[in-house]
């Protein structure tokens, strides 16, 4: 079967535009082939710097005849319907059409048939429309044409054929340029044009032309020859794919080859070098082959200290830091490799030397810049903040470093209540921005806190404070470690805590696919901090972002109070901390009405705690928690049916739901409503297990998902639902709530229903004992003993007596099941 | 090696002539530079004007540029606030600028056989001139040599046809096809011994003396005097070579937004322009330059039929 090979020359394509585009090019074809019929066997493209090529194997000759109904006028029609439908279809009496009833009556059809076209007339037509709308992220005009490309293009290379003829030039025409069989190669070896046939000489005739067609295996190339030559001089290639990927972008035929620097160079850190010949010379660099047991800044080290600070309480002694020590001396070797597009003549003496006197440029600025750094204490270049604006609404970077460290200080406290941690951290917090003014980040941006970190060690800052100027940032993304230090963690959760709560107070919370300042990944930041560390963090956070919102906000948006005014912020946490203490040893809980009037306007705060545990949720969700189960944990307490009916953590939406009800000055998240509403709280519910404390919502999730794995908690399942489905259908009659009360011992008659009220006399308690003390596998082992009582009850009970007094009783008692199992989960929730 | 004090690899000068030989032979007109203070070679009347309208066009020229901000006192050898570009623009951009391009490299000494050039992504913009292309920088052995522009708007008109422009380094490639690390010791007359004079001779004085005013001693208060009376005085032009659909007077108004553009660079090395300033600043250059754009397209070489 034919084949079509494709080829669009051109001047050089960005490297970065290179893979997408070959996929459109793919896609767009291929989409079109089969819309017209010719369906194909498999498809591959390509991109070099100057050309985007695409083989499809497989296609039929022509399209296959088609068949086309075209539905008419109703039988009976008026003649000008009629008349206008044999013109449309082509026919000359309405005899040529088939009459076809339909509910509406009877209509005309008319069938038409389409014999196929060849294949090759029908990609003539498709191919023009593609180039000509070919969707590159940035295109341009040429010359005196109107034809967009991402540069000008140069020739068209358009055949089609089976292996053993002469194939077919696709014939079309795009704004002057004519498809053909001729390519040309690389742009120095084999510049004069060449013919084509089919994909196989075409790619073996470039490979003649000193261009390598196919992109993975430019990358292998460059990836192999690097290794040999760093193996050769005993080094080692500091890999890098991003680069490699950019690099196989800029080359056809690429040339690997080695420099050198002066060794002096090599006092300026490891990562600044790599910046700098990375950055401005697209080079790799190398390592010396005899490995110091150093880590590099940046991996290898995911996971130290994990769990080593469960537990701690607010009291007790923070656990040693662990910070991690970036190294002093340096293991890159004063040697780069670089990737030419050339055979060169000389051997690429000149290229070589060229790229090295570049790289010795380069580094000479770095190593200005580390020197220059240097002789300016972080703390003095705090002022210099003062001129950069974190965001037009929130002020400068200086402000946001007073933030910032207050917060990181309180936090600190309230973590571990140790005094000389909480001073690291504010001092760690404040000059954790004050690399953004040196030289050096402003060469290179990425370098960001890792800058800060190794200027602090050069002024001989606490170890812990220079570490955490670096890891404050982290993590940055899904595959970046959190920070593991509680000076770190201190300042990286402030970080992150004052920017969220900062766009939430001027209204820029992300909507949909939009979010311009990452505030996702802040929130999933805060969330696996919290998570990763098993740190207790309870109801404080929750309120302090209400308070310090509704201050900030006023200060942000209205600016009725000044800066200083904003000091209290701080004392804030000590309110909250007496608060959540009247709180958790008290049955009443803060109601919102009260609540506002001690915090100000908590909406937008609760606004980003359901923003904070939508991040929780995806986080557990991605870890392979079964997703109900969570909401089950989410909803445990809240009275059902939720506020809202079916509105639960998973349509919550940041952005609409602080202001969809205006009736209600919150909209009552399941788990907020469980932390803040009198209803929210079911009998027996512990205050501990409040659900923002996000450490035990996944122990919960985790001892529910272990109780549904046994027969125990099958068969609970089971009858909780029988339970709650009876109560549904009954409350729908008395009325919701009607069962609500207390179950009357007196008026328990069969031995199945006392024995259910004496097993829940039994399990109540414990259940609710356990989740005091945190113990869930407890708390899910007293449910899980409910199972043959609750069996027994449906066996041998009927629920619904005549006796309207102990129907009523019986509904009692399984009101008192639900609540019993609701206490723990909501087991509406979980599906299956 | 060659002899010849003038060959490219021995002299500034040299290399200077060689471009402007090639490109003359190309069929360009060589201009001399303009007679302003301009940032870039971009702002001479030759590049921004001549880009815009239906009319062919192919010039090269010098173009010492102003930039007061990059001064470092003379004390940073490859960093200063007065160079050379050696620009070129042809209009309609030909399909063989970049073979065109890579041939005047040649010319130069630098064979394509032995030296790595390679064209990688640089979209080109300028917000005061409100302009932007796209196109490439070009690197010769991983050093940025040229800049490689394909005009796509100019004083905030699509341009059409659209224009090649070519901007050579000439600092930087003089330093390379040289094999000097810093540009003051540039051979510039590509003599030796006592009869050599090097870039530093020429330009090390300028550039201590020409960072003094453009970081400490350019009055501010008159620059900014400058800066409005060149504004006022390019609308007023605007306004009164308006004669009847066809403009009479868009070159002089163009001079008038270029000193513009000139003061508001040195107030910005000067440090006192904040940054909501600086941008209401380039709108107002920009605002200048747009309308002297659309005034030149009134004109005989911007294409308005005679009258």
């Amino acid at each position: 079967m034919p084949d079509l090979l494709l080829e669009l020359l051109s001047e050089e394509i960005p490297a970065r535009m290179q893979a997408r585009a070959a996929d459109d090019l793919k896609r767009l074809v291929t989409d079109a082939l089969v819309e017209r019929g010719l369906v194909y066997e498999g498809a591959k493209a390509f991109a070099t710097p100057r050309r985007l090529a695409l083989v499809v194997g497989g296609l039929p000759a022509r399209q296959p005849d088609r068949t086309e109904e075209r539905k008419g006028p109703r039988v009976g029609a008026p003649e000008k319907a009629v008349e206008g439908f044999l013109k449309a279809a082509g026919l000359s009496s309405i005899d040529e059409a088939v009459v076809q009833p339909d509910p509406k009556g009877d209509f005309y059809v008319a069938r038409m048939s389409r014999p196929g076209r060849p294949a090759t007339e029908v990609i003539a037509e498709i191919l023009p429309d593609i180039v000509r709308s070919f969707p590159w992220p940035k295109s341009m005009r040429w010359g005196s044409g109107t034809l967009r490309w991402v540069r000008p293009l140069h020739s068209i290379v358009a055949t089609f054929g089976v292996p053993q003829e002469d194939p077919e030039i696709v014939r079309f025409e795009v704004d002057g340029i004519v498809s053909g069989d001729e390519t040309r190669g690389h742009r120095v070896h084999a510049p004069e044009p060449f013919r084509v046939r089919r994909f196989e000489d075409y790619e073996a005739g470039l490979l003649k032309a000193h261009v390598v067609l196919d992109p993975e295996r430019r990358r292998d190339v460059i990836r192999a020859d690097a290794r040999t030559l760093a193996e050769a001089q005993n080094l080692e290639l500091v890999e890098d794919e991003a680069l490699i990927e950019e690099v196989a972008g800029l080359v056809e035929w690429p040339v690997v080859l080695m420099g050198e620097f002066d060794e002096a160079f090599l006092e300026v850190p490891d990562e600044v070098i790599r910046a700098t010949i990375r950055a401005n010379q697209k080079c790799f660099v190398l390592r010396r082959g005899e490995e110091l047991a150093r880590p590099t800044a940046g991996g290898g080290r995911v996971g130290v200290g994990f769990g080593s600070l469960t537990k701690q309480k607010p009291g007790v002694a923070a656990p040693a830091p662990v910070p991690e020590t970036p190294g002093s001396r340096s293991r890159l070797a004063s040697r780069f490799v670089l990737v030419a597009n050339l055979e060169a003549a000389d051997g690429g003496a000149a290229i070589v030397h060229g790229n090295e006197r570049v790289v010795r440029a380069r580094l000479a600025d770095a190593r200005f810049f580390w020197e220059t750094d240097k002789k300016t204490r972080l703390e003095d270049r705090l002022e210099k903040l003062r001129s950069i604006t974190f965001h037009e609404k929130l002020g400068t970077q200086f402000e946001r470093v007073e933030r910032i460290a207050r917060l990181a200080k309180e936090l600190a406290l309230t973590l571990w209540g140790d005094e000389a941690l909480a001073s690291n951290a504010e001092t760690a917090a404040r000059l954790a921005k004050a690399d953004l003014v040196t030289e050096m980040v402003g060469e290179f941006p990425e370098l960001q806190g890792l800058m800060g970190r190794y200027y602090a060690e050069a002024e001989g800052q606490d170890p812990e404070v220079a570490a955490a100027i670096e890891e404050h940032y982290r993590p940055q993304g899904p595959s970046d470690r959190v920070p593991t230090a509680p000076v770190s963690i201190a300042v990286a959760l402030a970080d992150k805590i004052d920017t969220l709560v900062g766009f939430w107070a001027i209204d820029e919370k992300p909507t949909g696919s939009k979010d311009p300042f990452a505030l996702r990944r802040a929130a999933l930041g805060v969330v696996r901090i919290v998570l990763e560390n098993e740190l207790r963090l309870e109801l404080e956070p929750v309120l302090f972002i209400a308070s310090a919102l509704t201050r900030m906000h006023a200060y942000f948006t209205v600016r009725t109070e000044t800066y200083e005014e904003l000091e209290d912020l701080s004392s804030v946490f000590g309110e909250i901390g007496r608060l959540a203490e009247t709180y958790a040893g008290s049955t009443k809980a803060v109601d919102i009405e009260n609540a506002e009037e001690q915090f100000g306007d908590l909406s937008i705060g609760l606004d980003l705690l359901v923003f904070l545990a939508d991040r929780l949720k995806i986080q557990l969700r991605e870890q392979g928690a079964r997703h109900d189960l969570v909401d089950a944990v989410f909803a445990s307490g809240a009275s059902s049916p939720l506020p809202g009916g079916e509105r639960s953590l998973g349509d919550s939406r940041a952005g609409e739901g602080a202001s969809s009800s205006p009736e209600m000055p919150v909209p009552l998240h399941p788990a907020l409503r469980a932390d803040l509403s009198p209803q929210g709280r079911g009998e027996g519910r512990a205050a501990s297990s409040a659900n923002d404390d996000l450490v035990l919502v996944v122990r919960r999730v985790e001892a529910l998902g272990k109780l549904l794995e046994t027969e125990d908690g099958k068969n609970l399942l089971a009858g909780y639902r029988r339970a709650a489905n009876i109560l549904r259908a009954e409350e729908k009659k008395d009325g919701a709530g009607a069962f609500d009360g207390q179950p009357d011992g007196a008026l328990l008659k069969e031995a199945a229903e006392i024995d259910l009220s004496a097993a829940l006399d039994v399990a109540e308690p414990a259940a609710a004992d356990a989740l005091a003390r945190e113990d869930f596998a407890a708390a899910t082992a007293a449910l899980g003993s409910l199972r043959p009582a609750v069996d027994a009850f449906f066996d041998l009970v009927t629920v619904n007596d005549p006796d309207p007094a102990l129907r009523a009783n019986r509904l009692r008692l399984l009101a008192r099941l639900r609540r019993a199992t609701r206490a723990v989960a909501d087991f509406d929730r979980i599906a299956g | 090696m060659t002899d010849d004090p003038l060959s490219p690899k021995r002299s500034f000068q040299g290399l200077i002539l060689a471009l402007q030989r090639f490109w003359a032979a190309e069929g360009c007109v060589i201009l001399q530079p303009y007679d302003m203070e301009v940032g870039a070679g971009t702002f001479h009347p030759a590049t921004t004007l001549r880009a815009l309208g239906p009319r062919p066009w192919k010039a090269a020229y010098v173009q010492p540029s102003r930039r007061p901000k990059d001064g470092r006192y003379g004390e940073n050898p490859n960093r200063f606030q007065h160079y050379y570009q050696f620009q070129v623009i042809l209009k309609p951009s030909p399909p063989d600028l970049q073979e065109l391009y890579l041939r005047s490299l040649e010319a130069i000494g630098i064979d394509r056989k032995v030296h790595d050039v390679r064209f990688v992504e640089d979209d080109w913009e300028s917000p005061t001139l409100g302009a932007w292309g796209l196109g490439w920088e070009c690197w010769c052995d991983g050093m940025e040599v040229s800049q490689f522009t394909y005009f796509q708007q100019v004083a905030g008109v699509d341009c059409a046809p659209v224009s090649g422009e070519l901007t050579y380094g000439l600092e930087r490639l003089a330093m390379y096809v040289q094999g000097v690390d810093r540009g003051f010791d540039l051979n510039f007359n590509g003599r030796e011994g006592a009869e050599k004079v090097t870039y530093g001779d020429v330009f090390r004085q300028a550039e201590e003396e020409y960072s003094r005013f453009n970081f400490e001693h350019a009055d501010v208060e008159m620059l900014k005097r400058h800066f409005r009376d060149a504004e006022a005085e390019c609308q007023a032009l605007l306004t009164a070579g308006d004669k009847d659909g066809r403009h009479e007077m868009a070159m002089p108004a163009y001079d008038q937004a270029i000193k513009a553009s000139h003061a508001f660079n040195l107030l910005d090395a000067r440090g006192v322009i904040s940054v909501t300033e600086r941008q209401s600043y380039i709108l107002r250059v920009r605002d200048l330059a747009k309308a002297c754009g659309a005034a030149w397209l009134k004109t005989e070489a911007g294409g308005a039929a005679a009258a």
